[in-house]
């Protein structure tokens, strides 16, 4: 407890869980289709209890349990359902996608990212993300908070966040001086809660991005070309997160050609 | 043992006040005062069929009215319906907010029973000439569809320019609002057609009605949006639009705005029966303000077999597939003049059964700034029933003289208290205002001495 404590700023890990930890008390607290108590802790408990089982099952010696905290905390803000057992279940997958699609030691989907389109893809008739659902009075709040985090992070992979956010808001601008439309249509569109999450929460994740920076330029800009087709061209409400679930698959062959030292945590 | 019973119930419902119709926006043949502050769409939607049902209250002369709505793909003459507005008001009776009323009892007989009354109640010849076709061509406009449905003549345009399509309207007789040609132009490059209506004075004339109708507008599209934007243009401040949608999954959301719900379950003082409309239009306004316009509120989300309180029957199987619930099989037919059943507390909808038929009703106040790009809708699996429902609790009035009477006395003014500062919260409106008139009505904060003063013959034939 001590260590965590001392090593706060150590780990970009312990802002995710903070900052995901405020916007779930905010969400909570403040909108009127937050998920119930019950709810959290299902979700919770399920991405928990399935890491220790793999670590358990593949005989690792770790107690380190951010990452299902993080991934818990990312569905709780971001994906709905109408069937409360499908919220422990899709926790499991979440982190069952971390263990078992691997390629040379690092695993290709991000875990919440992975469930969160199985979920849509399997069970279309009971599950839905809300992207809605934030308002841009927290957006700005959030917005700061990430960008401290980007900031104090410099060192890590959350420049993908940046590259990834540049080319959308860019395609976005792109479309709207296309379309002859008011510039507050983009801007409207930009203060997606959702897409904030997604863009310093789900692509940043660096285990699942490409370890060369070029790479992970070419890996956003393909993530963000995606969303749109799918958004404006398909209508697919979802389109960020199958954008980024495809584009992952991507991610070994990046690797393979623009050779870079893998991330690694920071240890505590 | 706190016994139930329900005794009467009384209804009373409000029309929509000012409600123009049309999410679109008029244009005008004559110099006429049009304006568009309200609308009632109905959606159906499932899979990717649509139903798009506009109320029509248009309250000019006929031959001005005249609408432009962009649909996503070309209507063909079956696609188009004249419906029933008795369906639409019934849909908004059936959705509206409500107040219920509870008695309290005699407090020295522990028996509480319960009256529930409810005050439904909202706050709230185109040219098809050659001639017409050249000059259309020439403009780079297309005439894709034309024709008469009902009291309307339609037409299905498309456009290469957004310079060519208004100047063509212009050319027409229809008066364009002012920056219209930039919205029509994002719609154009988004792909979008035109549904362009007017009245067939000739039509309306043979027909009989002295009111418009409800347009509706069947389509396959991807696209599952309400299209706002050209609505602002020609309103005069802020718009309220009521949205219905009927699903087979569950509630519709909008993906690009928040959702709030209208506050709902709170104790208000008993004046409130009086002006229950006032009282929805100054609540939703104060919710509005609070949330800076930038939201949609949800009024009423419910699975359409039932209600609980009913402000109004659910409406038969029928009438949902002629609101475009096209998922119904083996509608039943509703049948005229049946007497409406208000003694029950749960109302089942005529031929009985589930209808598999979810019903969301979402209010919007926006302007141009405050909701800058169409609403964007989705279908959600969320089937949880949610209600605006006010509540009006009625002290005891006889005569009690036991012990527990002091208490009951002395709770009812904290409970008084708090009733005048819930109403003063919800609406903005000034607490001493709200205390003084729950005094006129019976809501004395000394109750007790009120009631002790007043001869038992006047409590009596009160």
């Amino acid at each position: 407890m001590l260590a965590i404590k001392n090593n706060i700023f150590s780990d970009p890990r312990h802002f995710q869980i903070i900052t995901l930890g405020c916007l779930l008390f905010l969400l909570l607290i403040w909108n009127d289709f937050a998920p119930t108590l019950d709810v959290v802790a299902l979700t919770m408990a399920s991405t928990v209890i399935t890491q220790f089982l793999f670590f358990k099952f593949l005989k690792v010696k770790s107690n380190d349990y951010r990452s299902p905290f993080i991934t818990a905390l990312s569905l709780c803000l971001l994906f709905k359902t109408n069937l409360i057992w499908l919220y422990p279940v899709i926790g499991a997958v979440a982190m069952a996608t971390k263990f078992l699609i691997r390629v040379e030691n690092k695993h290709i989907f991000n875990p919440a990212n992975a469930a969160i389109v199985l979920g849509l893809f399997f069970v279309p008739h009971h599950v839905w993300v809300s992207p809605g659902q934030w308002g841009s009075a927290i957006w700005l709040s959030f917005a700061l908070i990430s960008f401290a985090f980007i900031v104090l992070n410099r060192a890590g992979r959350a420049d993908i966040s940046l590259f990834f956010l540049t080319c959308w808001f860019s395609l976005l601008l792109a479309r709207a001086l296309w379309l002859g439309d008011p510039l507050s249509i983009p801007l409207h569109n930009a203060q997606s809660g959702a897409l904030l999450i997604f863009a310093f929460f789900m692509i940043s994740d660096p285990m699942t991005t490409p370890n060369h920076r070029g790479a992970r330029f070419l890996f956003a800009f393909i993530v963000a070309v995606i969303a749109f087709i799918l958004q404006y061209s398909f209508q697919v409400r979802e389109a960020i997160f199958y954008a980024l679930f495809f584009t992952c698959m991507g991610t070994p062959v990046l690797d393979y050609f623009l050779k870079a030292n893998q991330y690694q945590w920071r240890k505590i | 043992m706190i016994r139930l019973l329900l005794t009467t119930m009384v209804l009373i419902t409000m029309s929509t006040p000012g409600a123009q119709a049309f999410c679109g926006f008029y244009v005008a043949k004559a110099d006429a005062d049009l304006f568009n502050e309200a609308s009632k769409v109905i959606m159906a939607r499932h899979e990717n069929r649509t139903v798009m049902t506009m109320a029509n209250d248009f309250k000019g002369d006929v031959k001005d009215f005249a609408i432009v709505i962009p649909v996503p793909t070309v209507i063909t003459k079956s696609q188009v319906n004249v419906g029933d507005s008795k369906i639409i008001d019934h849909l908004d009776a059936y959705t509206a907010p409500r107040l219920v009323e509870y008695y309290d009892e005699n407090p020295c007989n522990r028996t509480l029973y319960e009256t529930d009354m409810m005050t439904a109640g909202a706050p709230m010849a185109l040219r098809q000439s050659a001639e017409a076709k050249e000059s259309a061509q020439a403009l780079g406009v297309t005439i894709e569809e034309s024709y008469t449905v009902g009291e309307y003549d339609i037409l299905i345009l498309s456009a290469e320019q957004s310079d060519g399509l208004t100047k063509w309207l212009n050319q027409e007789g229809y008066k364009m609002p002012k920056g219209a040609e930039k919205v029509l132009g994002s719609y154009i490059k988004q792909d979008m057609k035109f549904f362009v209506a007017k009245v067939n004075l000739d039509k309306f004339e043979s027909s009989g009605y002295t009111y418009l109708r409800p347009l509706q507008v069947a389509y396959e599209s991807e696209k599952f949006m309400l299209p706002v934007r050209l609505g602002t243009l020609n309103a005069k401040g802020d718009q309220d639009l009521l949205l219905f949608t009927l699903t087979k999954q569950g509630r519709v959301e909008p993906t690009n705005y928040r959702t709030t719900k209208i506050p709902t379950g709170d104790d208000i003082p008993l004046f409130v029966a009086d002006e229950f409309g006032e009282f929805y239009k100054a609540m939703f306004a104060h919710n509005v303000k609070k949330e800076n316009m930038k939201t949609v509120m949800l009024e009423y989300a419910w699975d359409m077999s039932w209600c609980d309180p009913c402000a109004a029957d659910p409406l038969p199987a029928s009438d949902l597939r002629k609101l475009g619930a096209w998922w119904i099989e083996g509608a039943n037919t509703y049948p005229p003049g049946r007497p409406v059943p208000m003694q029950r507390r749960m109302i089942m909808p005529p031929g009985g059964g589930a209808v598999d038929t979810y019903v969301t009703r979402m209010h919007v106040r926006y302007n141009a700034e405050t909701f800058p790009e169409d609403i964007m809708l989705q279908v959600t699996e969320d089937r949880e029933n949610f209600q605006g429902r006010y509540v009006m609790r009625h002290p005891y009035k006889g005569e009690a003289s036991c012990e527990e009477a002091g208490s009951y006395y002395s709770e009812l003014q904290g409970r008084f208290e708090k009733e005048a500062k819930t109403l003063a919260n919800l609406t903005g409106w000034d607490i001493s205002t709200i205390r003084r008139k729950m005094e006129a009505n019976g809501q004395s904060f000394d109750i007790k001495a009120k009631i002790d003063s007043t001869p038992w013959w006047e409590q009596m034939w009160d």
